[in-house]
Formats: C-alpha cells, structure tokens, sequence
C-alpha cells in the first residue's frame, strides 16, 4: 500500500486517479492548488507525489522546489500538458522525479507511481546483486546466471535485465524501458521494445520449466518470483 | 485645395522646390557675375582705345600745327564707329571735331585722366541727344585743348541685354523646373500610387497581386523587387499554413469520424457485454492515435517555430547513429532484414541532438513500417558523410519506395500519398523531418534509390576541435 497525493486543479481528473488507486489498495489524499499541496505535502508523509504543472496559486515546480530546499525528497511525478523535451528537462531540473505528459494511460501512471515509491533512496545501500526465483543478476561482475546455467548477455541486454530486476514484482511500461534503458524520450510508432524483450526472453526463460519474464496485456513487462 | 495640400506635401514637390531655389540662385548669381565683369572689362577696352588715339593725335599738331591736327580729327571723326572727337581754342570754342560742345559735366580744366561724362550728340537730322562717354582730354601748346571719347552707348547697350537675359534665363529655369518637377512628380506619384495600389488589394487579400518592375534597374524597381520578394514568401507561407490547415482537418476530422462512428454504432447494435466492450477498447485505441497525431503536429509546430540557436549542441554522429541502431537493429534483424550503419569515426555536428534523433526515429521507423522488399530481405541503412561544411545524414531502404512522380509532391508538400492514408502519422513524420531540417539550415531530399527510398537531411558540420562551447557548457551546467 503506497500514500499518494496527487496536487491537481483539474477535479475530474484528479477523482478519476484517486478512484484508479484506491482501488488497487493505495491511500489517495487531493489537493485542489499549489498553496494547500504545498501545505498537505509537508504535513503528511507520503510515498509519492503526483503534481501537475499548472497549478493555481503556486506552479508545480514552485511547490517541488520548496519542498526540495526545505528537505523533504518525497519521489515526485510530474504531469504535464507540455509534452516537450525542453519542459521534461526543466520539471525534472526543477526536482521532480519522474515526467508523464498529459494526456496518459492510467497503467503508465500507475507502472511509474509504483517505480518511484520502489526506488532505492538516495544514499541507502546499494545492491550488489539481484535475484528473482533462481535468476540472479551480479552487477559487479556483470554476469548473470539461472540455476547452474550461465547466461550470456549483451550490454544491453544486462541494462534492460537490470531494470526490470530492480523493478521486480512490478509493471514497466515501454516507454519506461525506453527511457531509462535507452535513455530516448518518444512514443515509439513500431514494436521495437518488444523485439528485445522477446530476444531476453529466450535467453533467461528459454529451456527453463518455469518463465520469470511476463508480458502484461495493454501495459508492459514484469519479471517477477513464480507463484507459490 | 485637399489636393493642393496633398501635392504639396510630397517628396516630388519639396525637392522640386528645393532645386529651383538653389538653380535660380545659382544661376542669377552666374548672371550677374558675368555682366559686372562684362562692364568692366568693355570699359577698360574703351579706356585703352582713348589712350591709344590720343598718343597719335598732340603728335600731329606738333608736327603739322592746328591745321594738320583739324585735318585729322576731320578725317577721324568721318570713319564709320568713329570715336569722338573735339578741338576748343584757347576761349573754350569749338574748332574741329563730331561734338557740337564740351560736356557740362565734364571735371577739372586740366584733367588728364579718363572721366565719365554726359554730351550731347547731334546726328544728322540735327536732331540733339544726351548720350554717356568716357573721355580724356589734353592741353597743348597755345590755349588748345583736345577731347577725346568713346560713346557708351554700344556698352550700355550689351549690359541692357545681359540683364534681359538674367530674366529671361531665370523666366527659363523657373518654367523648367516646373516642367521637370511636373513630369518627376508624375512618374514618381504614379510609381509609388502603383505601389500603394498593389499593396491595397493584396491587403484585400489577392496575395497573387505583384509591384510592377518597369526593368531600369532604378530605386524603385528594387524596391519593388524585394516588395515582390516578401509576396512571394509570405504568399508560400500562406500556402504553406493553408496546407497545414488542411492537414490538420484531414488528420484530426477522419479519426474523429471513425470514432464517432463506433461510439454510434455501438449504441445501435450492441447487445451484450461483449459487444460494448470491444466497442470501448476501440474507441481508445482511436483517442490515442489521436493524442499521437495532436502530438505530432504540436511538436512540428514547435520546432517551426524555435530558434536556430536553442539547444544546439556538438553531437557525435558515430555514437549517435550507433545507439539508435541498438535500439532498431533487433526489429530489423526479425524482420529478416539489418540496419547498417555507415558513419565514419568522429564526425561532429552542430544540432539538436534530441530532435535528430526524432527525425532518424521517424526516418527508420517509415522503413520498418513501409518499405517490406519484394525479396523479402529488408535492408536499411543509416549513413553520414561530411561535404564542406555541411554533414549528409541519410537513411536508405531497398523496399519499393515512392513512385517517381509522387516523389516531387512528397518532397514539395509533404502530403501523405493515398496509398498509404490509412495509415496514422507518415505525413507528418516527414513534415517533423523537415521542419527539423530547415531548423538546422538545410532541407530534406527525398530521392529514389533503385529500389527503394533514400530520404538526406543536411546539417551543420560542428566547428574545428578545440571548440570551446561544450567545454564552457559542461562547466557551467
């Protein structure tokens, strides 16, 4: 269960993402302006927050930089109508997290949400080695292996690998693969995301009984512990 | 008396104004100089001429006596443009000479110099006339005294003519300057009403009007030929906006329709779960394309109307090419064909890396969408070389690109062709890549690659290594 605020003056909007999350499991609190977002966001200890860019009274980026100067680093999602590179840069400068232009698929929201809320803090401990069923990923030695089996990958490959591992249990999206693996900002027209995940697929899961790496319908990927 | 007003507050009229007071002065100034110069040098031949008869004249009486002197004078005075002569005894009374008494006016007994004086001529009707004349008289022995002159009258007569010709000449400039002023005014009020004539119907909004060019290479044919410049531009923005217009109704009304449609057809015939369900999943597979296409023409928007300078960058091409590969190569690879790439080592360009990397995304992705060769073995290829200082960065396929004649439409307006209208995006995709292009100072060139489509867009090649841009960049950010 994750707390999220979501500062949006929009209140169609912002009661369609409480409706969406708390249906999953997660507690949702609204403000309506940049003042009572600023003022609930410091109040209250959440796991993320959702801010809109265009806010009456003070902007999002205002209320994600006061709340960086005075110290708070809640994991903090952007949402903006501006879908621009220049503006992605500019909201992310400003300290915020994460960017998704309006308009957006909830199952995007959501993937990224539940990304930022996972995210190791800054500072915490830095692991070394990441493990999912009898997948196991060693970042310093870059190698990965399966049961007894040796898993030769490419250095894209371990990055994507290395992604969804570290995101394990959850969705990611494409567009989150793209731009954290690849690091490119745009809504690809063509299936080239899948292309590599089908590739990865048939190293890690190819030949095991038991597959790690799903393909969720109208959403994206997740590698996650078989059941049971 | 508005129209007055009007002439007289032109430019034709204050410079006409302006020359004809500066030609009448100059000219009277001209006139006036010549005839006091005239004056005085007629004057002084006449005094030359009195000095040079009057040196002969004493001789003779000292040679011959009265009688040989009268006999001279006599025979002087009846030469045609005689000068004037007079011989007075000792009493003051004429002996001999063509004056009938010595002028009242004339100074001093024993003057010798040359003197103005008035006399009275008679001629031969006896008829008595007050004339002017420079004279010079002498003493000589035994009471005479000789007068010699010159009438004036011829000299006075040249001066009167002089000073008739200042009027006349002035009359002559005025009138001209008039005439000048009138057929300048003319020419220049109509070229400039012709103008503002063009002008006033293409703001009625006939962009198709043009400022005459009357071909004399003058000031005003260039500027009629830059007006006509700027016509043409704005009139192929016009178009160009026209285009994009039309574009966007045709890229946004035919989704909308679809969706429409669906939504209407859903309500009609669905009867079961089922039913709506598919209806909804289409209905939002149809606002996303949407989204994409109001995305894509935002972006176009935006890029045509940033400035060349922001966020230009030294890109390396190699590393740039080389990761959009990483990314493309795979669905190349599962499409049985590659993606080479041909970009020599360290080729710097100065550009928006983010908004290339968009028009080699757009640029590959038309690859892998359309062009699927009949060999069924896709190859595209991304290369770049440097000519100048420009880099060619170009994407080729082998499919079966775009037929010869649409290749000019596509390249000229970038209309999508119908063949592939169904399908979201393609027109736009190349209307990005140009935009893209023309913000790097080049175009995109669109050629037929036997088999296939070979799309080049040009780029600034980056400024010699040692460039101190991305090094101050890198500190300060």
């Amino acid at each position: 269960m994750l707390r999220i605020l979501i500062i949006e003056d929009d209140a169609e909007a912002a009661a369609y993402l409480a409706k969406g999350l708390t249906e999953l499991g997660h507690v949702a609190d609204r403000a309506g302006d940049g003042e009572a977002g600023l003022e609930q966001a410091l109040a209250g200890t959440y796991d993320v927050l959702i801010i809109d860019r265009m806010l009456p009274k003070r902007d999002g980026l205002s209320v994600i930089e006061v709340l960086r100067k005075g110290g708070n680093y809640t994991p903090v999602l952007i949402l903006s109508a501006l879908g621009q590179v220049d503006d992605r840069v500019k909201g992310l400068k400003a300290g915020g997290d994460d960017y998704l232009p309006k308009p957006y698929a909830f199952t995007e929201l959501l993937a990224r949400v539940e990304a930022l809320a996972r995210r190791p803090k800054s500072g915490g401990e830095v692991e070394t080695t990441y493990r999912v069923g009898d997948l196991v990923l060693d970042r310093l030695a870059h190698s990965c292996r399966r049961g007894q089996t040796d898993i030769p990958l490419q250095p894209r490959e371990f990055r994507l690998l290395e992604y969804l591992m570290q995101n394990a249990g959850q969705v990611v999206t494409r567009t989150m693969l793209l731009e954290n693996v690849w690091e490119y900002h745009f809504d690809p027209q063509t299936n080239v995301i899948d292309v590599h995940m089908s590739r990865l697929r048939g190293k890690i899961d190819k030949g095991f009984d038991v597959p790690l790496l799903h393909t969720i319908r109208g959403a994206g990927y997740t590698i996650r512990e078989p059941a049971g | 008396m508005n129209r007055l007003a009007r002439i007289a507050r032109t430019t034709a009229f204050k410079l006409s104004v302006l020359y004809l007071a500066v030609f009448t002065a100059l000219s009277a100034f001209l006139l006036i100089y010549i005839s006091r110069n005239t004056n005085q040098l007629m004057l002084a031949q006449v005094t030359q001429t009195l000095n040079a008869e009057i040196t002969g004249l004493p001789e003779e009486y000292v040679r011959g006596g009265v009688r040989a002197l009268v006999a001279s004078i006599d025979r002087r005075a009846r030469r045609p443009d005689a000068s004037l002569y007079l011989l007075t005894d000792f009493a003051g009374n004429p002996i001999a000479g063509n004056i009938p008494e010595r002028p009242k006016t004339i100074l001093g007994e024993t003057a010798s110099g040359v003197q103005r004086v008035h006399y009275l001529r008679r001629d031969a009707a006896g008829v008595e006339e007050e004339r002017e004349a420079l004279i010079r008289q002498f003493d000589l022995r035994g009471g005479y005294r000789l007068l010699v002159g010159r009438d004036l009258g011829e000299t006075r007569h040249f001066v009167d003519i002089l000073a008739e010709a200042r009027q006349l000449w002035i009359g002559v400039v005025v009138i001209m300057a008039v005439v000048t002023w009138f057929f300048v005014n003319r020419r220049v009020m109509k070229r400039i009403d012709d103008i503002a004539d063009t002008s006033q119907t293409i703001m009625e909004g006939d962009l198709s009007g043009r400022l005459p060019v009357a071909g004399n290479d003058d000031e005003f044919d260039r500027l009629a030929t830059n007006l006509n410049a700027m016509l043409d531009r704005i009139e192929l923005l016009m178009h160009g906006m026209k285009d994009v217009t039309d574009n966007i109704a045709h890229d946004l009304k035919t989704p909308l329709t679809r969706l429409r449609n669906r939504v209407e057809t859903a309500l009609r015939e669905a009867r079961t779960d089922t039913d709506y369900r598919s209806a909804l999943e289409a209905t939002l597979d149809e606002s996303d394309n949407l989204i994409r296409i109001f995305d894509s023409l935002l972006r176009i928007a935006r890029i045509e109307a940033m400035t060349p300078e922001a966020g230009m960058d030294t890109v390396d091409l190699r590393q740039l090419v080389g990761q959009l590969a990483d990314l493309y190569g795979p669905a190349a690879e599962d499409a049985g064909g590659r993606l080479n790439v041909d970009v020599p080592d360290g080729l710097l360009a100065e550009c928006n890396a983010g908004l290339i990397n968009q028009v080699l995304v757009n640029l590959v992705e038309n690859a892998l969408k359309y062009a699927v060769p009949e060999t069924g073995r896709q190859v595209i290829t991304i290369s770049a070389a440097e000519a100048g200082e420009r880099i060619y960065l170009t994407v080729t396929d082998n499919g079966p690109g775009i037929p010869e004649e649409a290749l000019d439409r596509v390249a000229d307006r970038f209309v999508r062709l119908d063949e592939s209208r169904s399908e979201p995006g393609h027109g736009l995709g190349l209307s990005l890549v140009r935009a893209v292009a023309r913000l790097h100072g080049g175009d995109v060139r669109l050629q037929d690659a036997e088999p296939g489509l070979k799309a080049t867009i040009d780029l600034p090649r980056a400024a010699a290594h040692g460039d101190t841009t991305d090094d101050d960049r890198r500190s300060t950010g």
